[in-house]
């Protein structure tokens, strides 16, 4: 007698795929965003320089040569875009994951500690909520940026670093933190609720019954249950990062040559939009698609794996 | 002729699964001023039934797909929507089983119990909220004008069922459709109701369709009864009638399943023990009496006598002068906290191998109390004594091996087990966790058999909580429970959210668990037939308090307190 | 009720402080001196100024000074970069902000309210699908995008619509518009997910079974609690708009106050910087309050000063 006569149950996550395979928005969006990665991130790397200038060739209309012409300084505009199109990922992506870790271990630790200490972490968070985000992250875009190019030049003496890389690096990296730092605070409230939800429930009681210690109740009965509504957050959450770089960069204040991103495209192609509109649309085409699949990829989550839409 | 005549009706659901026949050819009906019963398990039809009838059920899934409904000679089925709005809550009306969330929690009580005589007839504001206040105070809401304009979540349980009731019959319907409306309230809450249903029947001649899954409150109020069975009409005829003499093996196996104050057997019937299910493979359902029902019946009965453990049996469990008080309310800004107390003042004592009844309407902190006999609620104050050692103010690590010692199972089994471990999981963790069992190989064994004592089998080992039913589900809470190999379990309700017959099954389960292995129960419960059944002795609580406390033989036939009385008053019988 | 406003203001309060801790900090952080970048500032006047707030003195000296000032006279310091008080820079672009803010608000609501409401009532048809695609489009292309096509396809085709500029009544119709596109494409998705939880509801079946047509149960009882969830939207959203927008601004040219925001954090003019993000905090937390006072008018079980049961 042994479990090798049991057949495999189908748990909640192969449950929700399959759901998820049958809505055909969201399999389409999943495979377009797929598609945009893998052209920022692999094809990207066999296209032409994307800082490449030709003064003698601007604003040249699609060719074999330059598949959607060239810009204002004769740079090939499909290579800038699949290479502004990894920044713009990137940080969405990033300064998710920034936000994903500190959100859960907040908004984890304020449900299950309750009480006091509960009282005081919300409080926290709903100050800080109150505050305007764009506000403070450009302003802190502003500090930070001054901050890089000393951390570039202090990195690239001392270490030996390539100089373009270390430039690169530097001048995205605050963006992780200023948007990642603000990002969490959303999702420390879904997470905190679901726990203190989750805390009341028949089988959390039973672990305690069992005589588990907190820890192990947090690990293994509370927060993989929180999984659920965390990943859809996370994934509604990207394009809004994307978003907030686009815009933040289109002010001026995000991205800097060498690097570009899709919003450094968009706010150059709008200077010549009357006489180039390609300039314009090609970028914002492709911006748009990429928040579009995850924006339907997300609802497609949110459906397969049954999170109510509530905020808190 | 009569007023309602439901003739061969079919409804069926599809869904990309396939397709279910929830109503499956179906003939019943309703006379003038007549109350009868829809009896019949979750999933037995009953709702989409009277959601069929008024065109309520969301279309798709469900399809009407035959049959026909008369009402007063007017054909309802496949009725013009504007005709039949016209028909829905000002000849026929509804009421529903959770007067919470079948009020508006939006709206004034007084707004929604005039909006269908605003809706329907033709008169002022002014008459038709006077007209509402009227039937308010008709099913007994006091001071009705002033807590017309209150808000559902203002009122309680009880208040909220008697507004749902003026508000369906307030434009003095022929017909009411009450869908199991005293479900979710207390005994005396439901005994108040029920009369009130009677009374209102007597004086308006309404005629009601009372579907519920409870006998008892059948055989109370109605004067014809329709049994229902996966989708189909297996008996029907008056109460005494089929009480008496049933003919079909469902309702025989059903009416002997369900525990009541006479109950003499020490191991329950089952509907199994009555009725075989054949199903063919087209999917149709052949149900037949079991031939040898008469001796399984008679086997049972001439085991009844047996009684388990001896009255002398050692203490194991003290409780002294119990008190759990919450505050409730207050925060930052908020209004001064107050003091909840929800436990009073307790006092029990538990004797090793048998069974203690708590008993109580919602509310009067039962569930607290053995929460905080487990120490997983911190008593305020008083003591628990375990085996001779005081559980009070032991830290974390002092309590853990009383956890293995006293465990608990809850009332909601799809609430109970954590829906992301596989059933292996859930049952080796606690192993793992106390070490019990040497090695991984002996844990897993002993995994199977106690699978196999709760009657599941090895091949359900990695399958997910949410791929069982309802009653296996709890089997699993249980099995859990005896991971730790406990002596002493605290049921909290847990067969009060099943059907008759699964809940018979589960009691039995841990009848023979308590016989074969000598465990001690803490049996919490609002059902008194349940208690009576699986109790050796029953305590009464009622405000945080124990008000009375006996051997359930002595209690249930003598009860000296006047609460006592009036809950045992209040559950509905069904001798005849 | 009184209690409640009372207690909200005071937390207002705290994250006024909190927010202008922030800012002060941030600003102080800021590469450069204030009044180095200045052209029209004489050296006296700079002299002046630097004694007037304390800017010789210690840091924590500084961090008083401030906020004393606008509690004592309303004094909200002088733009360095712009040589003019805080005040009179507010005073003039913050009414601009408004009158577009509102006419946003106002494409906002009377569009994504109604296409939520369409939306959620023939669910799952194509009507709901296309809506709610268009509605996708409004939040995933950014104003920078709409704004420039909308100055291409539209006010280059029809009389009396300019490209850019703020004068004349019809000026503010494209920059509203733009500005309240992505908070009507936000607004139909919440109207249509609150208006669906709450048409799932039991009381919405006992609604039917009262005989009620069905645009009788949408209006009356199922509207109020779907519009909760944009009601909680609102209240930020708006006080976004009216504070402005220095995308929408630079794009049509308007004077409104989101320019000055972006130039003081660009200029490190540190007045400017923290008078514009504390009167904009303090928009919010207001806000804030009307959204809440709103909901408790909706929802009788949240109502303010009445216990739950």
């Amino acid at each position: 007698m042994s479990a090798k006569n049991a057949q495999a149950g189908s748990s909640l996550w192969r449950d929700a795929w399959l759901r998820m395979g049958r809505n055909k928005a969201a399999m389409a969006s999943l495979a377009v965003f797929t598609l945009m990665v893998f052209l920022c991130f692999v094809l990207a790397w066999f296209c032409k320089d994307p800082n490449a200038v030709t003064l003698t060739n601007k604003f040249a209309p699609p060719s074999g040569d330059h598949w959607m012409g060239t810009d204002a300084l004769g740079r090939d505009l499909f290579s800038r875009i699949l290479y502004g199109g990894q920044i713009s990922i990137l940080v969405g992506l990033v300064a998710t994951a920034v936000s994903v870790c500190i959100g859960v271990s907040y908004g984890a630790l304020s449900g299950f500690a309750g009480g006091r200490i509960d009282a005081t972490m919300m409080r926290v968070v709903d100050t800080l909520l109150s505050i305007p985000f764009l506000v403070v992250v450009i302003v802190l875009q502003a500090v930070l940026s001054d901050w890089s190019s000393d951390t570039s030049s202090w990195i690239v003496t001392h270490w030996k670093w390539d100089k373009t890389f270390t430039d690169r690096l530097t001048n995205i990296v605050p963006l992780f933190f200023a948007l990642g730092l603000f990002g969490w605070l959303t999702l420390a409230r879904i997470v905190r609720a679901q726990v203190m939800s989750l805390k009341e429930r028949e089988f959390v009681e039973a672990a305690r019954a069992l005589g588990y210690n907190r820890f192990r109740i947090l690990v293994r009965h509370i927060i993989p249950n929180t999984l659920g509504p965390t990943v859809v957050y996370a994934t509604l959450t990207v394009p809004g990062f994307i978003m907030y770089e686009a815009t933040l960069s289109y002010l001026g204040l995000g991205v800097e040559a060498p690097n570009s991103s899709w919003g450094i495209l968009i706010k150059e192609g709008a200077n010549f939009m009357e006489t180039h509109p390609g300039l314009l649309l090609i970028p914002g085409i492709f911006f748009s698609l990429t928040l579009f699949s995850l924006n339907f990829l997300g609802d497609g989550l949110r459906d397969a794996l049954d999170v109510k839409a509530s905020k808190d | 002729m009569p007023l309602l005549d439901v003739q061969n009706l079919k409804t069926y659901f599809h869904t990309r699964a396939g397709t279910t026949r929830a109503v499956d050819d179906i003939s019943f009906s309703l006379e003038k001023g007549e109350i009868v019963g829809v009896v019949g398990e979750s999933g037995s039809g009953k709702s989409v039934t009277c959601h069929s009838i008024l065109g309520l059920l969301p279309q798709p899934p469900a399809r009407v797909e035959g049959g026909s409904v008369t009402f007063d000679g007017d054909e309802l089925i496949g009725l013009d929507p504007l005709l039949l709005r016209a028909v829905r809550g000002r000849r026929i009306s509804m009421i529903f089983q959770d007067p919470m969330s079948c009020l508006n929690p939006y709206l004034r009580i007084l707004d929604q119990v005039a909006e269908p005589i605003l809706v329907h007839e033709d008169v002022s504001r002014e008459e038709a909220e006077s007209r509402a206040l009227e039937m308010l105070k008709k099913v007994g809401i006091r001071d009705a004008e002033k807590r017309a304009n209150s808000f559902p979540h203002e009122f309680s349980g009880g208040m909220r069922q008697r507004a749902m009731i003026a508000m369906a019959l307030v434009t003095k319907p022929d017909v009411l459709f009450a869908d199991e409306p005293t479900t979710a309230l207390d005994v005396t809450v439901q005994a108040r109701i029920l009369q009130i249903l009677r009374d209102l029947r007597d004086e308006l001649g309404v005629a009601v369709l009372f579907i519920t899954h409870d006998l008892g409150v059948v055989a109370e109020v109605a004067d014809r009864v329709v049994v229902m069975y996966r989708g189909k009409v297996v008996e029907q005829g008056t109460v005494r009638e089929l009480f008496k003499n049933p003919s079909h093996p469902y309702v025989k196996g059903l009416l002997a399943c369900r525990p009541s104050f006479e109950t003499k057997y020490h191991i329950l019937p089952t509907v199994e023990d009555f009725l075989e299910t054949k199903t063919a493979s087209d999917g149709s359902v052949t149900l037949r009496e079991r031939s040898d029902a008469a001796q399984r019946l008679e086997k049972l009965e001439s085991d009844g006598d047996l009684e388990g453990a001896s009255d002398s049996s050692a203490l194991l469990l003290e409780v002294k002068d119990l008190k759990v008080h919450f505050r409730s309310g207050g925060g930052f800004w908020g209004k001064p906290r107050e003091v909840v107390k929800a436990v009073d003042g307790v006092s029990l004592n538990i004797h090793k191998g048998r069974t203690l009844g708590l008993v109580g309407e919602s509310g009067c902190g039962k569930t607290t109390t053995g929460r905080a006999i487990l120490q997983l609620i911190c008593p305020t104050s008083g003591n628990v004594t375990y085996g001779g050692v005081s559980l009070s103010g032991l830290a974390a690590e002092e309590i853990r091996p009383f956890r293995k010692r006293m465990q608990i199972i809850f009332q909601d089994p799809y609430a109970s087990l954590n829906p992301r471990m596989t059933i292996e999981q859930a049952l080796l963790e606690p192993m793992n966790f106390h070490n019990i069992g040497s090695g991984r190989e002996d844990r897993r064994a002993r995994v199977v058999s106690l699978l196999e004592e709760v009657g599941l089998s090895s091949s359900h080992l990695r399958r997910y909580p949410h791929e069982f039913s309802g009653g296996q589900r709890q089997r699993l809470c249980v099995a859990r429970a005896l991971t730790v190999e406990p002596e002493f379990i605290v049921c909290d309700e847990c067969v009060s959210a099943m059907d008759v017959s699964v809940q018979a099954q589960v009691l039995n389960l841990l009848r023979e668990l308590q016989d074969r292995r000598g465990l001690t129960y803490l049996f919490i419960s609002h059902d008194l037939s349940v208690v009576k059944f699986v109790s050796d002795e029953v305590a009464v609580m009622q405000a945080g308090r124990i008000v009375e406390q006996n051997d359930a033989e002595q209690l249930y036939r003598n009860p000296v307190n006047d609460y006592t009385r009036q809950l045992l008053d209040a559950v509905p019988q069904s001798d005849f | 009720m009184f209690r409640f406003i009372l207690g909200r203001l005071l937390q207002g309060l705290l994250v006024l402080l909190a927010l202008y801790t922030i800012t002060f900090f941030l600003a102080k952080a800021m590469p450069g001196e204030p009044f180095t970048t200045e052209k029209n500032v004489s050296e006296t006047t700079k002299q002046y100024l630097r004694k007037l707030y304390g800017l010789e003195k210690p840091l924590w000296q500084q961090y008083i000074i401030y906020p004393s000032k606008i509690i004592s006279a309303g004094d909200f310091g002088v733009s360095t970069s712009k040589g003019r008080p805080v005040n009179d820079i507010i005073s003039q672009s913050f009414p601009v902000s408004l009158v577009l803010g509102l006419g946003a608000l106002t494409f906002a609501i009377g569009i994504g309210v109604p296409i939520g409401i369409i939306s959620a009532v023939r669910r799952n048809s194509w009507v709901d699908w296309s809506l709610m695609a268009v509605a996708m489009v409004g939040i995933c292309v950014p104003a920078f995008t709409v704004g420039p096509l909308l100055q291409i396809l539209v006010a280059a085709n029809i009389p009396g619509l300019k490209v850019a500029g703020w004068g004349s009544p019809l000026d503010f119709l494209l920059p509203a518009f733009t500005l309240g596109l992505v908070s009507a494409a936000y607004l139909a998705r919440l109207t249509r997910g609150g208006l669906l939880e709450i048409l799932s509801q039991d009381f919405i079946r006992t609604a039917h079974s009262k005989g009620l047509s069905p645009t009788r149960v949408i209006l009356k009882h199922a509207l109020r609690g779907g519009l909760l969830p944009s009601v909680a939207y609102l209240g930020p959203a708006f006080a976004a708009m009216i504070s402005g927008s220095f995308i929408v601004e630079t794009i049509f040219q308007v004077p409104g106050m989101g320019q000055h925001f972006v130039n003081a954090a660009i200029a490190r003019d540190e007045f400017l910087l923290m008078g514009v993000a504390l009167f904009f905090g303090f928009l919010i937390i207001l806000m804030n309050l009307a959204s809440d006072i709103l909901t408790g008018l909706l929802d009788p079980r949240v109502r303010i000063g009445k216990e739950a049961s």
